[in-house]
């Protein structure tokens, strides 16, 4: 078999992400970050918040939402520092901070969340 | 004196001039001209050097492209009233590179629109004798919209990508191919994808969408792009998943 | 009739097709090729749009982090996350939240509205108006909202 081009699976990765961040990031970015400080709306305590989030599916749950988000994010500011700027000559540094730092996210999600009781 | 419009030409004569100019010309206007009868009026009244393409006047050639004020048209369908009481800027299509005056290059795009092999590919021709291959008005639906280009070019003029990249397959060479792989009769999917599965091809695609929105016939280059990736993204999982199907 | 004109022209169309230099290059020495600017997206509103588009994914990967640092703040104990819930009040962190809301926003409604074009549906041999693919992706996404809204402020 010829050798696996590697961007059908980026771009799946993308897509995926894409989805999810469209579906999952505006109520949590609402919540979290504006509702809650704002004090629109009264927010969990922190032990039952902490039950919550540390239930196995939930935990599977914000590990998908960040590690898929992360590789939307890699493929699409990889492009648009490439296309924006015209800096394609930098092409392996963009790929390896883009994909890299997409990694380094799921690897700490991973972790976190693991280590989340 | 009738009422007259200013139309803003780009002239170039690589013989004489380092880098294309701009011309005014005043021309009668009229409520039924297109752009392309302004440019007419003018190589018969005003100055006969001045060089463009065209030919049906209806849009079905896809030979009078160019940018009217700054946008990919088709000048044999574009009224001048849109742009009343003017000036109208004419330029060349943009990207291409510029032969002379509001002409350009198009090799490239032919060569590309070749390389997808856009025809019917058959791993074993039936013979002759068996009548030719049916198909039901359903399977002639799924590719219609692809087929309705026209190799105008417009959309290459509307693609960032495409200026940034030279080697980009482009929006109508992409669509052409797609035509072909949803064509009931065609076995040259595989094959094509080959060709265009690589970053050149429908990886370089960011969906801006531009080339959608100044296609003339509607055929949606963009879309085209994107159900090929998602076929790609497919058969990549899908292979993944069963290896020993790959052939 | 494409063959019948690149071979007029005499252009070599290698296998593959693809790689190396464009074609075009080796005709017409004196022919004019503009160099596409930088900056070329600032200067048409839809270009800039697409950009923005793009660009949305910056506060995604801003949000994640931010939640990562929110998961820490949860196992390092009550403290930790008074601090973090703290910050949250900060101006900073209000208006970088609340730009980043919006750009998020802006990639759910592009990216739900671009979708159907990607995704063909066809039933019964025709294919499925784009707007009923996009309202079904925008029903789901208040559905799920609302859902998550609900386990969080429940608990
Ligand atoms: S896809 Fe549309 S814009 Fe592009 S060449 Fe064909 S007809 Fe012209
Ligand atoms: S002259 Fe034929 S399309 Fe305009």
């Amino acid at each position: 078999m010829a050798k696996k081009p590697i961007e059908p699976f980026l771009w799946g990765l993308f897509s995926a992400g894409g989805v999810v961040a469209a579906l999952l990031i505006p109520v949590h970015l609402f919540l979290f970050g504006l509702a809650f400080p704002l004090g629109w709306l009264t927010p969990p305590g922190y032990e039952s918040l902490r039950a919550l989030a540390s239930h196995p599916l939930a935990r599977i749950y914000l590990f998908v939402l960040c590690s898929f988000s992360l590789f939307h994010w890699a493929h699409r500011f990889r492009y648009t520092l490439y296309d924006g700027l015209q800096i394609k000559h930098l092409n392996e540094v963009i790929t390896v901070f883009c994909y890299g730092g997409a990694l380094a996210g799921t690897a700490a999600a991973g972790y976190l969340l693991w280590g989340l009781r | 004196m009738a009422e007259t419009i200013k139309l803003e030409v780009t002239r170039y004569a690589p013989e004489r001039h380092q880098a294309p100019t701009s011309q005014s010309f005043e021309v009668p206007y009229r409520k039924d001209w297109v752009v392309l009868d302004a440019l007419n009026y003018i190589k018969d009244n005003l100055d006969g050097s001045l060089s463009y393409r065209w030919s049906c006047r209806m849009g079905i050639c896809g030979s009078c492209g160019m940018m009217v004020n700054g946008e990919p048209k088709l000048t044999c369908a574009t009224f001048l009233s849109k742009y009343a009481p003017g000036p109208v800027r004419v330029e060349p299509l943009r990207y291409f590179p510029v032969v002379r005056d509001l002409i350009i290059e198009m090799t490239d795009f032919m060569a590309k629109l070749r390389s997808v092999k856009p025809w019917i590919i058959r791993e074993e021709e039936k013979p002759l004798s068996e009548g030719e291959y049916l198909q039901t008005p359903e399977q002639l639906d799924t590719y219609k919209q692809f087929s309705m280009c026209i190799n105008c070019m417009l959309c290459y003029a509307a693609c960032p990508v495409y200026g940034l990249d030279p080697l980009f397959s482009g929006p109508a060479a992409i669509a052409l191919a797609q035509r072909y792989n949803l064509d009931s009769r065609d076995q040259g999917a595989e094959e094509r994808m080959g060709i265009l599965s690589q970053h050149a091809g429908i990886w370089g695609c960011t969906f801006v969408g531009e080339c959608t929105r100044v296609c003339p016939k509607h055929v949606d280059p963009a879309g085209a792009i994107q159900q090929y990736k998602l076929t790609a993204a497919k058969e990549w999982f899908k292979s993944l998943l069963m290896p020993w199907g790959a052939k | 009739m494409v063959q019948i004109a690149a071979d007029a022209l005499g252009c070599q169309v290698k296998p593959g097709g693809l790689s190396g230099t464009p074609s075009h290059t080796a005709y017409h020495p004196r022919w004019y090729r503009e160099r596409v600017s930088t900056y070329w997206w600032l200067w048409k509103w839809r270009y800039l749009k697409f950009v923005l588009r793009e660009l949305s994914s910056v506060p995604v990967a801003y949000f994640v982090t931010l939640t990562l640092v929110q998961v820490h703040a949860l196992s390092d104990g009550p403290q930790a996350y008074a601090d973090f819930q703290r910050w949250m009040t900060h101006p900073v962190f209000l208006t970088l939240n609340a730009i980043s809301f919006l750009f998020v926003l802006f990639h759910t409604v592009t990216w739900f509205n671009l979708a159907p074009r990607a995704i063909v549906v066809r039933l019964r041999g025709k294919r499925v108006p784009e707007f009923l693919i996009a309202g079904s992706n925008y029903a789901a996404w208040l559905v799920i909202s609302a859902a998550v809204a609900w386990l969080i402020l429940r608990s």
